[in-house]
């Protein structure tokens, strides 16, 4: 009893404890090798950085989400609109998928500086550069919920006189749902590359550029401080949508019955 | 009255390639049962294809209700051996689905919603589901999936069913089970219904008339009608009357291997 109880708390906890066990050697190995603060700091420090600082940091947090955020919801709604597109009709497909494949395969850091001179430095890149990272796997997902009807059950509802609106409204969206929800806790961390890559790069303000700013004046307690913030932020985000997720499409996960 | 007619139908999926079937010609009457036999890959499903409008035929004629087939058809019920319910609809939800779709229902839904969910629920008692109706489909069994499948095929009283092999993939017991029903179902309300099966006795047990096609492209060879009384009763499946006639129709099929 005692051991299978201490394993579901081993099992439950995994990732706390994982992630302390790891902070406990970073400090030891820190104190132990007596590294310089300026080349790697110490846990301790890191937070006693962020502590001293959490003003600058969370006014830079709060821009970083919010570029995000926004470059995220309109990388869903463009996704999702392409996506049905895609996905529904293979004229659009045969058209479109080789060039967003080729689009999607650029890195998006080399588009920051033609963003730049369109739209100057700061808000409007870091929105675009996150849209522009993270619309990719929702359109892909999408289009893959939608490809993929059973063509018997297509059959059935097109022999009941369905128009094709109606099969995507009571079939093909639907169906999608699980693709779309796992696609968005991806795209939601693809979109925090996104808005960080274009503010480290031209912006003065978001975590992007905090770090930028204090890897240059060699603060690294900082410089992880906004790492770590970083990382919370899209965890906390990623959670948020594994919910979500959850929530709307249990019928995916439950039972084997699934799209048979 | 004719429901559905064949004239000299040929098809092949690719332009010049292989026939799937070729140059049939049968007439289907109102209410009346057929079944459709044949080997592996010899065009039944085609055939159900063409009725339903879903393919054209590449020669000849196909009519369903006197007309000509031109595009897919208004208010067919179809199922096929997997159930194809939708896996986030309760078992309820999925048989009001052709409500939704078809008209006139699809327009009185919003007023009459109370009024089609009570019919879904008596047909669903019908078919032997009475209290599963807010399960979800995994949570029922593959022959429960199934009769709620034909539930869904029939709750808009199409004047035409089509089965694609709707219980292959069941056991003994529960096939000869639901062969009951549907023919109750048939019996209480008749509609014309194309059946498409492997089971020779599945075919006796239930068609007015079975036709057996050949091996691809697909050719009728066959044309046999039952002359049994209905109801049937499963006693006649052990029958020698009963094996007499599935016997001659292995026949035809046989005789399809050889050559
Ligand atoms: N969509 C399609 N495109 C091209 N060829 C097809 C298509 N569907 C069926 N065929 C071909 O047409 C022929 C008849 O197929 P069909 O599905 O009608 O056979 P079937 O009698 O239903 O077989 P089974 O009993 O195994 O279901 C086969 O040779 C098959 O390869
Ligand atoms: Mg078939």
């Amino acid at each position: 009893m005692a051991i299978s109880k201490r394993k579901k708390f081993l099992v439950k906890h995994a990732s706390w404890l994982l992630m302390i066990v790891l902070l406990v050697f970073w400090e030891f190995i820190c104190r132990a090798l007596q590294v310089p603060q300026f080349l790697f700091p110490a846990p301790t420090a890191v937070l006693e950085a962020g502590i001293a600082r959490w003003e600058i940091i969370s006014m830079h947090a709060l821009q970083t989400l919010y570029t995000t955020l926004v470059g995220f919801a309109i990388a869903v709604a463009f996704g999702l609109l392409v996506g049905m597109a895609v996905g529904s009709s293979p004229l659009v497909y045969r058209a479109l998928y080789p060039m967003m494949v080729g689009f999607n395969s650029i890195p998006k850091v080399a588009f920051v500086p033609v963003l730049v001179v369109w739209f100057g430095i700061g808000t409007v890149p870091a929105i675009l550069t996150a849209f522009l990272i993270s619309f990719f796997p929702v359109l892909v997902n999408v289009a893959t919920g939608l490809s993929t009807l059973e063509p018997e059950l297509e059959d059935v509802l097109r022999s009941m006189g369905a128009s094709k609106l109606d099969i995507l409204r009571k079939v093909g969206l639907p169906r999608t749902m699980p693709y779309f929800f796992a696609s968005l806790k991806v795209a939601i961390t693809l979109a925090f590359v996104g808005s960080v890559i274009s503010e480290t790069v031209a912006s003065n303000l978001g975590i992007g550029y905090l770090m930028m700013a204090a890897s240059s004046s060699m603060d690294m307690a900082l410089v992880f401080a906004g790492l770590i913030v970083i990382g919370a932020m899209g965890v906390g985000m990623y959670e948020l949508f594994a919910l979500t997720e959850k929530r709307f499409t249990g019928w995916a996960n439950r039972g084997s019955g699934g799209v048979a | 009255m004719e429901q559905v007619r064949f004239e000299q139908v040929s098809l092949a999926y690719d332009e010049g390639g292989p026939l799937a079937i070729q140059d049939i010609s049968l007439s289907v009457a109102e209410n009346e049962f057929i079944a459709v036999v044949g080997p592996s890959g010899c065009g039944k499903s085609t055939l159900m294809k063409l009725v339903s409008g879903l393919t054209e035929p590449t020669e000849g004629y196909v009519y369903v209700g006197g007309r000509q087939v031109a595009g897919p058809q208004k208010c067919i019920g179809m199922a096929f051996q997997a159930s194809n319910l939708l896996p986030w609809r309760t078992t309820l939800d999925n048989v009001m689905l052709p409500l939704e779709i078809v008209q006139p229902y699809r327009s009185q839904m919003r007023r009459q919603r109370k009024a089609f969910e009570a019919r879904c629920r008596d047909l669903l008692a019908r078919v032997g589901l009475a209290g599963n109706e807010d399960k979800f489909p995994w949570e029922l069994s593959g022959g429960m999936q199934q009769r709620a499948s034909i539930c869904r095929a029939l709750i808009h009283k199409p004047k035409l069913l089509m089965l694609d092999e709707p219980f292959g993939a069941l056991d003994a017991f529960t096939k000869e089970e639901l062969w009951i029903m549907l023919q109750e179902l048939w019996q209480e309300e008749p509609f014309t219904v194309i059946l498409v099966t492997h089971d020779l006795r599945e075919a006796t047990f239930l068609a007015d008339t079975v036709y057996v096609l050949s091996k691809g492209p697909g050719q009728l060879v066959a044309r046999k009608a039952i002359e049994q009384a209905r109801p049937r009763k499963l006693e006649w499946t052990y029958t020698d009357d009963f094996a007499r006639d599935v016997h001659e129709l292995r026949e035809h099929i046989g005789r399809i291997r050889e050559s």
